[in-house]
């Protein structure tokens, strides 16, 4: 069993990533094949990203058992009112500094649920958002 | 294709050096999040975008190179970064939609 938590700073975008490649090359240490690796790598950018461009902060958590991989993001704020709009491919409130680098395409939720096993995502407006993944090992 | 016969294809510049030295697939785009969704190993990766966070995401999706058109550069601190992470990066004079034409003449499949 491992469990790591990594904070992820509000438009800190010269750090962002590093979660990301943490969470990668911990996996690959445990042998992770190659395919599920590139799954968990797309998900846990697309949740890190999602909380430098959207939240005010967060943290991302990863745990690893024999049965699976689990990542999970906290946020604390703002919350998102609609959240089958922002799961819509396309929809982004990004705004024009992230969408400048190339980021607000409107994908970073759909990526993730196309990319995990399981996908489920509770937001509070006013509160903040959590989001869990599940990545089945085998 | 190796890197290296890319290199000459192109007309490129390294700007920086990585360690892999084959091209499995090739894609342009600008837009991380698409890109983060199409990366595969090996893949050659045309984008105009020059921050940090495309070494990140050509490194989360095991590509083998960047390739900037139009002689665009990156800053040094973003080089640093691709070396440490493997990743190769070119600058080549040629436009985007040359070096995608030029790509897949020579048979280098779609990501």
């Amino acid at each position: 069993m491992m469990h790591t938590d990594y904070p992820v700073e509000a438009g800190d975008f010269t750090r962002a990533g590093e979660a990301s490649a943490d969470i990668k090359r911990r996996l690959r240490q445990l042998g992770v094949s190659t395919e599920l690796l590139r799954r968990v790598a797309v998900a846990s950018y697309e949740l890190e990203l999602n909380i430098v461009i959207h939240s005010v902060g967060g943290q991302l958590s990863l745990e690893v058992d024999s049965q699976c991989v689990r990542l999970s993001s906290s946020d604390r704020g703002p919350g998102i009112v609609d959240v089958a709009q922002a799961m819509r491919e396309g929809y982004s409130t990004a705004n024009d500094e992230a969408r400048s680098m190339g980021f607000g395409a409107g994908m970073g939720l759909p990526n993730m649920r196309r990319n995990a096993d399981v996908f489920t995502i509770d937001s509070v407006p006013g509160r903040g958002t959590d989001i869990q993944m599940l990545f089945e090992l085998a | 294709m190796r890197i290296s016969e890319l290199i000459t294809l192109l007309d490129a510049r390294v700007l920086a050096e990585g360690n892999k030295a084959d091209i499995t697939c090739g894609y342009s785009c600008d837009l991380l999040s698409l890109v983060m969704g199409r990366g595969r190993e090996g893949m050659a990766w045309v984008t105009v975008q020059t921050h940090l966070n495309v070494i990140a995401v050509a490194s989360l999706g095991e590509m083998a190179c960047v390739i900037l058109p139009e002689g665009i550069v990156m800053e040094p601190p973003i080089l640093d970064k691709a070396r440490e992470e493997g990743i190769t990066v070119l600058s080549s004079p040629k436009t985007a939609f040359a070096i995608c034409g030029l790509m897949h003449q020579q048979g280098i499949p779609p990501a």
